[in-house]
């Protein structure tokens, strides 16, 4: 699809919906992007940090001489030395709902994680920093380690936080709707219970976190150059840590090698090397090592649902009853809390579907862990899974095809207001599935699974139909009672002498090729060529504030913020045309291409030039009411419950009897992010969305044993999918404009991660049907897949014939 | 552990001088001595070749080899790719069929296909899609790297057949 996408040039068309060269490709192409650990400042010292080697105990002395006797370090710290103050994230909910709970830039007296930074050395180069961290020596008296929900929730279980009785930091039931018991008591179809798991995962961005800051007296500032999504909370959290105004510390994002999520809360690496640059007067580099962002970066994902479902003879949802429980590891994030996971889920799991009654307990737990953060789709991965579980079990049990049972659920008539209050946005809940079935029937993978089950082989098909919500507006974000409301993006507009533009955006480019669509909108706005819309974002003294890049929000809210901010400088070009052409503001326009035209004279037209060297160059020509300044600033937020992006998935696997391996023989997306800016863009979001979500499906997972040791610390361990795992994907797109953005784009960073765990399981069930197992963990390993297939062997041979 | 051995690294076809320590990588030398920082550290232990470049032809890890151990080799990274501003053939191809985002896994895989092709110029797309899984890329899910690298194969012995007698 997107391979038709016209390539033009912009005259006389419109940029957004052509897939038109990316505008960073060519310093990446080259080796001449810059990512934070090639920027280099004259005498950079380099930071290593010691880590703890235990989960949970009191420290009970720190030894650095050793440290500190090493030919090149030139500095180590404890908590006590740097003394700062701790990130502490809040919402806004009673004590029984939530606690708080602080984390401290490095451990103080406890530490509750392996790779806990408990010190931070800092030495002329990297080599020698680490060996200084080496030669630390912590005494540690050792605790119990919680690195399960039942050890967490057990009966006196020793706390990893004393602020957090129970090792529970949140415990609210959001929706408790009348009817629940009575459609249980009254099922005429079945009722059901399934338990899916997913397992703790790390967003993996390629380039790990790192950052370099460094004093700046001509600025009196601390320049604090770092690789992250959200540079303004940033900025907020250190100036706080640090007790300092927010006007003293800079943060600048340089290129920046994905982010997923990870880098969009605060690390405290980043805060304790900007308070070591800012004490030593010298630039401090961290660049973290892939060890460190195994350990001790944030993950994601380790979350348990009972899910009950009621059903009516019809295979109608009467009533859905869910108990969640998300392990949120050893510290709540900044800004989003521990709440993120099981706030997300709570609001939003009933899906798509049309669900009369709910009720839901969800519940984030700590342990000694490593800290989670949101991670590209928070949650919607595991609800979703849970829910497609419900359709596909309770299929099983009245007997109907696994797809006429969710079309008879489906959210069909729009505005539709669920049980849990959001009024989604219109969208082809119906249509997605629909076409996505159609695709695997033509394409004959009915009749080569049925055929190929004769054969002995095990072939499965699986779908997943799921809707996302994406413009999460602050009055979205509000509802779930955080004490920081992300939600609005400001954006500024600034033409100069030659009629091309500079734009401001609050949101941070991290592979989402911003730079090019956020360009082709304004240019469209204004009509110009692409080429003369230069994008600036990821600087906090640019930008009065930016809610960063997350939750698909930079084309949703960013993109109607410049396309807002670009608008009014196209009113203020036709005002100040208007007068130099001696006409009526009503009588001219954006000609869309560079100009503005009178509207009963085309003839007559004044160019961006024309106007731009007016408004700096001879000021006294301009009107008497107009300022000689070609900006405008627009800030942009989406009202109400936000937009919502859908798709379907649909998977064919098979599993390999001999190893219990699972391969992906086709995968179709079809997918609806209302328009799409750049076909290209898309597509690749959703693919790489994808992948992520078939590595959570069948490789990736970060386990621990039980004295709270992490199972992987390397790449040999965590096994990250390559080319050969995954495989050619379709995406074919459906467009539903959205009514509450300015672009009518609603998001399309998350979907694919969300849908492709539960559409791969559901295969993997499809190809195991014959064996009577049902899988609702993931991932799934090849010796789960192994054992169902002995189980079937072996039952099929007791069967006397 | 200090003692610094001076050395020559032939890069992109120009020597160039370094003063380091033998346990110095070689990526960390072109990176942080030649300030030549195409080449990327994603893991530091050779899984995922972000800090590919070619060393007599080959694409290595150059996190896993010492820079005292290139001496002598002819080493080639990304910023070699591309004459006079214009990109190479294969960067071209990246850019049309959107085989980078992040583009933080790029050079590592250029120099990975620009080795590999150079060996098995007739490749065809699963052998290269064999070839690519020795690298690791994040965003993209590796399709359009494969669709890249498949392409630049194509043109590439296309013009072959055409300058042929
Ligand atoms: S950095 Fe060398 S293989 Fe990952
Ligand atoms: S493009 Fe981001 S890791 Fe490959």
């Amino acid at each position: 699809m997107s391979d038709a996408a016209p390539q033009f040039d912009g005259r006389g068309g419109r940029w957004v919906g052509a897939s038109v060269p990316r505008r960073e490709d060519p310093r990446l192409l080259t080796g001449r992007g810059r990512f934070v650990d090639d920027i280099q400042l004259p005498g950079t010292l380099h930071a290593s940090f010691v880590r703890s080697t235990v989960a949970h105990a009191r420290i009970t002395g720190i030894d650095l001489s050793a440290t500190l006797a090493v030919d090149g370090v030139v500095a180590a710290y404890t908590a006590a030395d740097l003394d700062l103050g701790d990130i502490v994230a809040l919402l806004d909910r009673p004590p029984e709902e939530f606690a708080p709970t602080a984390m401290p830039i490095l451990a103080r007296e406890k530490v509750r994680f392996v790779g806990e930074p408990v010190a931070l050395v800092v030495a002329r180069d990297p080599y020698l920093a680490e060996d200084g961290a080496e030669l630390a020596v912590v005494d540690y008296e050792p605790l119990p380690a919680i690195v399960s929900e039942e050890t967490a929730l057990a009966e006196n279980a020793p706390l990893v936080h004393e602020e957090a009785p129970g090792n529970v930091l949140l415990d609210v039931s959001m929706f408790d709707t009348p009817g629940v018991d009575e459609a249980f008591a009254d099922a005429s179809g079945c009722v059901v219970e399934v338990v899916t798991r997913s397992g703790r995962q790390n967003a993996l961005p390629l380039e790990t976190r790192g950052v370099i800051a460094s004093w700046d007296d001509h600025d009196d500032q601390l320049l604090v150059q770092m690789c992250t999504q959200v540079p303004h909370q940033v900025r907020t959290a250190l100036a706080r840590s640090l007790r300092v105004p927010e006007r003293t510390v800079r943060v600048t994002v340089p290129d920046m090698g994905g982010g997923f999520g990870q880098k969009c809360v605060v690390g405290r690496e980043e805060i304790a090397v900007a308070a070591a640059a800012r004490r030593l007067n010298r630039p401090v580099k961290w660049i973290e090592d892939r060890r460190e962002a195994l350990t001790a970066g944030f993950l994601a994902r380790e979350q348990r649902y009972r899910t009950r479902a009621a059903f009516d003879a019809d295979g109608r949802i009467t009533a859905l009853d869910v108990d969640i429980v998300c392990d949120m590891g050893a510290y709540s994030c900044y800004p989003f809390t521990a709440g993120i996971e099981p706030l997300m889920a709570s609001a939003e799991m009933p899906s798509v579907y049309q669900v009369p009654a709910y009720r839901v307990r969800a519940r984030a737990i700590t342990s000694n862990k490593a800290p989670t953060a949101p991670y590209r789709g928070v949650s919607r991965p595991q609800y979703v899974m849970a829910i497609e579980r419900v359709m596909e079990r309770a299929a099983r049990e009245l007997g109907v095809d696994p797809l006429d049972i969710r079309r008879r659920n489906l959210i069909t008539r729009f505005p539709y207001t669920g049980v849990n209050g959001i009024t989604y946005d219109p969208g082809t809940y119906r249509e997605s599935l629909d076409l996505a079935e159609a695709t695997l029937r033509d394409e004959g993978w009915y009749e080569l699974r049925d055929s190929a089950a004769a054969e002995g082989r095990h072939i499965g098909i699986g779908f997943c139909c799921f809707s996302e919500r994406t413009g999460y507006g602050s009055e979205a974000f509000a509802k779930r009672k955080m004490t920081v409301v992300p939600g609005f993006d400001i954006s500024e507009i600034r033409m100069d002498t030659t009629g091309s533009v500079v734009v401001t955006s609050g949101t941070v480019n991290h592979g989402q090729s911003h730079e090019t669509t956020l360009a082709q909108i304004v240019a469209d706005r204004l009509g110009l060529h692409v080429d003369q819309v230069k994008l600036r974002q990821g600087d906090t003294e640019r930008i009065a504030y930016g809610w960063g890049t997350f939750a698909s929000r930079s084309v949703t809210i960013g993109g109607s913020a410049v396309a807002l901010a670009a608008t009014r400088l196209g009113e203020l070009l036709c005002r100040i045309a208007a007068h130099l052409l001696d006409t009526s503001p009503d009588n001219v326009r954006l000609d869309g291409d560079g100009g503005v035209v009178q509207i009963d004279d085309p003839g007559r037209r004044a160019s961006f030039e024309e106007i731009a060297d007016v408004a700096y160059l001879r000021s006294h020509l301009l009107p008497k009411d107009v300022e000689p300044t070609l900006t405008a600033t627009a800030s942009f937020d989406v009202p109400g419950d936000g937009t919502f992006s859908n798709a379907t998935h649909a998977v064919v696997v098979e599993a390999d009897p001999g190893t219990g391996g699972v391969t992906i023989l086709r995968y179709a997306c079809v997918e609806d992010c209302g328009v799409v800016i750049h076909p290209k863009v898309v597509d690749g979001q959703c693919r790489g969305g994808i992948a992520q979500g078939i590595a959570g499906a069948l490789f990736e997972e970060v386990t621990y044993a039980d004295n709270g040791e992490p199972s992987a610390a390397s790449f040999i361990d965590y096994l990250v999918p390559t080319a050969t795992e995954i495989p050619d994907i379709t995406v074919s797109h459906l467009e539903t404009p959205c009514a509450f953005t300015e672009n009518g784009a609603k998001g399309a960073g998350e979907g694919g991660t969300i849908g492709a765990p539960a559409a791969v399981l559901n295969a993997i069930n499809d190809a195991l049907r014959h064996t009577g197992v049902e899988l609702d963990t993931t991932p799934v390993h090849p010796q789960t897949v192994l054992a169902a297939l002995d189980a079937a062997a072996d039952r099929e041979m007791s069967v006397p014939s | 552990m200090n003692d610094r051995h001076l050395i020559v690294l032939n890069v992109n076809g120009e020597d160039h001088e370094a003063l380091v320590e033998p346990r110095k990588t070689l990526l960390d030398v072109l990176r942080h001595d030649l300030g030549l920082t195409g080449a990327h550290a994603g893991c530091e232990h050779g899984v995922c070749g972000a800090c590919t470049v070619l060393v007599d032809g080959e694409p290595v890890r150059a996190c896993l080899v010492f820079a005292v151990q290139a001496e002598a080799a002819d080493i080639r990274t990304v910023e070699s790719l591309g004459r006079d501003g214009e990109l190479s053939d294969l960067q071209e191809a990246f850019r049309e069929h959107h085989g980078l985002q992040c583009g933080f896994c790029t050079p590592g895989f250029l120099m990975l296909a620009e080795g590999f092709l150079a060996q098995q110029p007739d490749a065809g797309r699963e052998e290269i899609r064999e070839a690519l899984s020795a690298n690791l890329c994040r965003c993209t899910g590796y399709q359009t790297i494969v669709d890249a690298v498949a392409a630049t194969a194509a043109r590439r012995l296309d013009t072959e057949r055409e300058t042929a007698p």
